[in-house]
């Protein structure tokens, strides 16, 4: 099965490579390496570089005391290139996205003197949580054709309005000011130089996971660039939950509102005359 | 110590919530009142979702008055017939501003209103508190004899038909103002988060005449069902009743409650209700304050439906 893919991959990687090492002649740039990978599939090239991530845990438990984290992920580069390693040419970016969900940006404007909702727009599957590592500043990794390519950092995800008739103006205004509200919340983050290779080939990526990080399904990717070209990708999922008492609460009141509401009213009841007992003074 | 929060998602400083349940307790077993109207805004200013604060609030409000209607039910203090009555409009009035508050929250405007409210009737109320009671004080410094109505003398609301009489308050009464009151209140319950105390008691004293002595329990009699029935209702259609918030809130303010209480009997009437007054007025300020003020954003994100 092996000896079949591998044709197959040699192909995939030269034909993404090709292009960019143009571009790169373009630009003055001469690198060894990437000229032995860019003639093609007829010499012996190297072994194309992967790229594979592991987590020290698949599950995120919040518990009551809980005040955001760090996830660390742990990862490696096959088949990497010394040379290329060593002169620091392999980029990696590391995003973590949260689950998706529609949301509404309202815009607050002053009518009589008294900042009231107005304007809103509503956005569909927007990922709750996006947070992006990577190993210098995005611009030295690769170009902004490339990051929009593979949507990758807040600023080139798909969000596409509900109402696509809208005037574009508006909703650009109101896409700009999701971004701006998740990064004040903490919830689409970029963190330059949260990812440092260990080694020639191992690395490891620290993102930040905010107070209010949202439960749910999350999606780790990893994408490995190499003298500026996207290679090759990798993903793992993550799965954050609130801990056994936090989630029993929680599920109680979505799934049980009622019987929630007694149990609520019949705790305020017991505490208020429990209260007065322990602590009456007349 | 940090404590999250599971139905608000957040994580907070538990000592922050303990403390702020306790101060509100203290105040509210000082003045008599629920404290509801405190802990809402107090909850917002904290950064807690007002949906959720609203519906908290609710909750945390059955405690103190359970607390302060058991004192007033061993007094004999609480004419449970006219509170029945009372109750009977405050469950179709919850209803009802569970719906607004359920409309307005899909369209975005719940904040705004539930501000809007306080900052109103905070105004209102604090007001004409200041007023009286700063007259009252003035009278007491001249030595002259307080000029109170008699309980006697009739208005126009004496005088509407569908009369009932509520023995333990001596009165003699049409059911339609009490329901009428009983209404407005349990919908403020369910928008506001308050018990209405502050409300229903001057209301009782200068609308309906109730004999001074009774009014507090009453009150508080009727506030634990409404505030019930409104915990309830918010649990089941919003789902925005924070257990652990609420909690945290209780133990705080039924300590406080007591200790208030306390402190309260060794202030004269009039000073106490000054500077209830000038509390009201401080929370209401503060509120307008947040809505005439450019916000750090104009921007604001929220999920569709609710």
């Amino acid at each position: 099965m092996a000896r079949l893919f591998l044709p197959a991959l040699l192909l995939a990687t030269a034909t993404l490579i090709a292009p960019a090492a143009a571009q790169e002649e373009l630009e003055g740039v001469v690198h060894e390496p990437a000229r032995g990978a860019e003639q093609g599939p007829q010499q012996p090239a190297p072994n194309p570089e992967a790229i594979q991530i592991g987590l020290s845990t698949n599950r995120v438990t919040i518990t009551a005391d809980f005040s955001g984290a760090d996830l660390t992920i742990f990862g490696s580069v096959d088949n990497s290139d010394p040379l290329v390693a060593r002169q620091g040419r392999y980029d990696i970016i590391v995003v973590l996205e949260g689950p998706a969900q529609d949301i509404v940006v309202r815009r607050k404007d002053r009518v009589l003197g008294v900042w009231i909702n107005l304007h809103s727009e509503t956005f569909t599957n927007v990922p709750v949580s996006y947070s992006v590592a990577t190993t210098r500043m995005p611009q030295d990794i690769t170009d902004t054709d490339s990051y929009k390519r593979l949507s990758l950092g807040a600023d080139n995800l798909h969000i596409e309005p509900l109402d696509r008739d809208g005037n574009p103006q508006t909703i650009e205004q109101f896409r700009q000011a999701l971004r701006d509200r998740k990064a004040a919340a903490g919830l689409f983050s970029m963190r330059v130089g949260g990812v440092e290779f260990l080694s020639q080939s191992l690395f490891r990526a620290s993102l930040p996971l905010s107070p209010s990080v949202p439960v749910g399904t999350h999606k780790a990717r990893a994408f490995l660039f190499k003298n500026g070209v996207f290679i090759k990708e990798s993903s793992a999922q993550l799965s954050i939950v609130k801990s056994g008492f936090e989630q029993t609460i929680y599920r109680f009141s979505t799934n049980h509102g009622p019987s929630y509401g007694i149990l609520a009213t019949l705790l305020a009841v017991v505490t208020g005359w429990l209260g007065r007992i322990v602590f009456r003074k007349d | 110590m940090g404590i999250y929060l599971p139905i608000a998602e957040l994580s907070v400083n538990l000592f922050v919530l303990l403390a702020m349940g306790a101060a509100v307790g203290f105040l509210s077993g000082m003045f008599g009142v629920g404290g509801g109207f405190l802990i809402t805004p107090l909850l917002i200013f904290y950064n807690i979702p007002p949906a959720i604060a609203v519906a908290t609030g609710a909750n945390q409000v059955i405690a103190s008055s359970f607390s302060g209607a058991l004192s007033h039910m061993k007094k004999g203090t609480i004419d449970f017939k006219l509170g029945t009555v009372l109750l009977g409009g405050g469950v179709v009035g919850s209803t009802v501003g569970i719906y607004v508050f359920t409309l307005l929250r899909s369209l975005g405007q719940l904040d705004l209103f539930v501000s809007l409210l306080y900052v109103a009737l905070l105004g209102t109320v604090g007001g004409l508190m200041l007023v009286e009671s700063v007259r009252a004080i003035r009278r007491a410094r001249d030595g002259a004899a307080p000029t109170l109505k008699k309980p006697g003398q009739h208005n126009w609301i004496h005088r509407l038909p569908l009369k009932m009489r509520f023995r333990a308050s001596k009165l003699f009464v049409s059911v339609i103002p009490v329901i009428g009151l009983g209404a407005g209140i349990g919908f403020l319950s369910s928008i506001m988060g308050v018990g209405g105390g502050f409300i229903m008691v001057p209301a009782l004293i200068y609308l309906l005449k109730v004999p001074t002595n009774v009014v507090v329990g009453t009150s508080l009699f009727q506030i634990i069902f409404v505030a019930a029935y409104t915990t309830i209702v918010h649990a089941s259609t919003s789902h925005t009743v924070d257990i652990v918030l609420a909690f945290m809130l209780m133990i705080g303010g039924v300590a406080g409650a007591q200790y208030g209480a306390k402190a309260g009997q060794r202030l004269r009437g009039e000073q106490l209700r000054a500077l209830l007054a000038l509390l009201v007025l401080a929370v209401a300020l503060r509120l307008g304050f947040d809505l005439f003020v450019k916000p750090q954003s104009i921007y604001s994100l929220a999920t569709p439906g609710f």
